[in-house]
């Protein structure tokens, strides 16, 4: 379950950068920004918090498991 | 004079870490601590260094110079879709291959993929493909030097002697420092890099006396349409999500991976990969949309009005005419513009260093390749076992001083354009590549000959879209010129920035194909041996 949730979750943010709602507007966010460039600036924090939930909760230990357990082997007298 | 002479300081202190960092070496004739620092990169160094191998000159002077023709799109095209994929292979892909790498000791992508799918000559094939595509890096890093350098003095260092310079200095670290010295050089470029977006905005920015009126001016002016993205294609936006694909099959990318010391150092790359994004290309998109309010420097203004020319009048010139006014407008050096404009001398000099870092991001490359030479010919073909391990790593040392030099003669004699259209078809062949990494460690049925069609595939397809954008002049700003249409729909177009294929650019069905193509010819062909799946999937059953 924890699984599907973060792929929906990678997915959305994937689509979420088609953003055609703010496609021709150039409202300017706190009189400076463009909304367009605003909208991707947020969206680069939503990334990272996205790769915080993946490194969180899909983080793949066995892969490090694994490699610590070939040295071990490795390092064993024959 | 003053900035010049910061910048040689610049340079002097990267040479001095990647002599520091020989010094530093324990097993100086040992491959495994030349070309990957013996796997022992911390998670500082590891974090920036990976980020500054991926950010060339582009991540400053050319996102401000796009910004400042295309206006914010540029962020959402390159740098939020890049904060989004880049992480996330490096997440699935970089962490396996990390693995791999401590397990079997593979220092390059072709030792994995000849391991992988039990070939040799394919290997051969998949490293020449990759280093065919990677050489125009190293080039252009070597033309942007002299440019940076160039520019930088007021034309008293000559291009040639700036270019000689930093050949001499990128050869010089990677030559001692082998990847110790490049990942420290690129810790040092990266804090640089990321300082000089913040200082430059605030310099920048209390030049042009604040930025709201300039966003003002700009939202009721002609130049409006800067601040929207109504002149791109939705298609063609989206067509940008598949070019950050290219970035972990990039080997120099790869190779850096296996540097780690542990496979926990992977989270805060990943994490932090976005917001570095956002730190570097935020600053440098928006001052490059606001220098089209800049109305005192005279470079600025001649650059809008052929630009202005081109949209106007383009569409009656001669192709070689439209050409030369898209120089014209070019906008890459508007950042420079901009600081020697509006920032004190002194201060120009260290944000010059920050230029000149970011051009200087071909060691990474430089050193893969020398990687890849001594790993997937030299020793492959024997060389190792005949003549052992030290004369490999003085191997790959004498193949940097080959390449650079190659680099430096080109970068004399040809036009910088063709490298950096050279750079546009790499990135897309590199994306195309992509399929053979998730292949090789997501798919237990795919096969050497599902790897050898990519490999052909994206050959023959970067080598298509070069030839079509030779042979076919680039229209003007405005309609794409059709070459092909079927029903109603344009299949082939040729547009003022590249190629369209149902609407899309190249690289999207470029990597649907490479997948596709995987998967058809592995399907028809015969597996590799259930013990060499043993070692890469063990019982999991994918």
């Amino acid at each position: 379950m924890k699984s599907i949730l973060l792929v929906v979750a990678v997915a959305a943010l994937y689509i979420l950068h088609q953003d055609i709602w703010f496609w021709r507007s150039s409202h300017l966010v706190f009189g400076f920004i463009p909304i367009g460039l605003f909208y991707h600036g947020l969206f680069s924090v939503a990334a990272s918090l996205l790769m915080w939930l993946l490194v969180t909760f899909a983080w793949p230990s066995h892969l490090e498991h694994e490699v610590e357990e070939t040295k071990r082997r490795e390092d064993e007298p024959a | 004079m003053i900035p010049a002479i910061v910048v040689f300081l610049y340079l002097a202190t990267v040479l001095y870490i990647g002599i520091f960092a020989f010094r530093r070496a324990t097993g100086r004739e040992k491959a495994e601590d030349y070309f990957l620092a013996s796997r022992s990169l911390g998670p500082f160094v590891f974090l920036f260094s990976l980020f500054g191998t991926n950010m060339t000159a582009f991540a400053i002077l050319g996102s401000s110079g796009h910004a400042f023709n295309n206006g914010i799109v540029t962020f959402g095209l390159m740098a939020s879709s890049s904060g989004l994929v880049i992480p996330l292979t490096i997440f699935l892909i970089g962490t396996r291959v990390w693995a791999l790498g401590k397990k079997y000791g593979f220092m390059t992508p072709v030792q994995m993929f000849r391991d992988r799918w039990e070939c040799s000559h394919i290997g051969t094939l998949i490293f020449a493909v990759q280093a065919v595509l990677l050489v125009p890096y190293i080039i252009i890093g070597i033309m942007g030097g002299g440019t940076t350098l160039y520019t930088i003095s007021n034309g008293t260092v000559p291009y040639w002697f700036g270019g000689a310079i930093v050949a001499l200095v990128v050869m010089s670290y990677v030559f001692f420092g082998g990847m110790r010295g490049t990942a420290w050089v690129n810790t040092f470029q990266t804090v640089l890099f990321l300082c000089f977006g913040a200082i430059a905005l605030i310099v920048i920015g209390y030049g042009m006396g604040g930025f709201q009126t300039a966003a003002e001016g700009l939202k009721t002016s002609p130049l409006s349409w800067l601040l929207t993205r109504e002149r791109i294609s939705p298609y063609y936006f989206f067509s940008y999500t598949f070019i950050p694909l290219s970035a972990i099959a990039f080997p120099h990318i790869l190779i850096f991976c296996l540097t780690a010391k542990k496979m926990n150092q992977f989270k805060k790359t990943v994490i932090f990969y976005p917001l570095c994004i956002l730190a570097i290309w935020l600053p440098c998109v928006f001052l490059g949309v606001m220098a089209n309010r800049v109305s005192d420097i005279p470079e600025v203004r001649q650059k809008q009005e052929a630009r202005r020319v081109l949209a106007t009048q383009g569409r009656t010139m001669e192709p070689e005419k439209r050409d030369e006014l898209r120089e014209q407008s070019g906008g890459d050096d508007v950042i420079m513009l901009l600081l020697h404009r509006y920032a004190p001398l002194w201060l120009a000099g260290l944000l010059g260093a920050g230029i000149m870092a970011a051009v200087m991001a071909s060691d990474s490359q430089i050193l893969a390749l020398s990687t890849m030479f001594t790993e997937d010919v030299f020793a492959f073909y024997g060389g190792k076992r005949r003549f052992g391990e030290a004369v490999q790593v003085q191997t790959g040392r004498i193949f940097i001083i080959l390449i650079t030099l190659f680099a430096y003669a080109v970068a004399l004699r040809a036009p910088e354009t063709i490298f950096e259209l050279a750079i546009q078809y790499a990135f897309s062949g590199y994306a195309a590549l992509s399929p053979l990494l998730i292949a090789a460690l997501f798919w237990k049925g795919s096969t050497k000959w599902g790897a050898l069609a990519v490999t052909v595939w994206t050959a023959l397809a970067v080598v298509s879209v070069a030839v079509f954008q030779a042979v076919v002049a680039a229209p003007a700003p405005g309609p794409a010129t059709v070459m092909w249409s079927l029903g109603g729909t344009d299949v082939l177009s040729r547009t003022p920035g590249g190629t369209a294929v149902f609407g899309f650019m190249p690289v999207v069905p470029m990597v649907i194909v490479s997948a596709l193509l995987m998967w058809l010819v592995s399907v028809a062909t015969q597996k590799p041996a259930g013990s060499t799946l043993a070692k890469y999937f063990g019982g999991r059953d994918r």
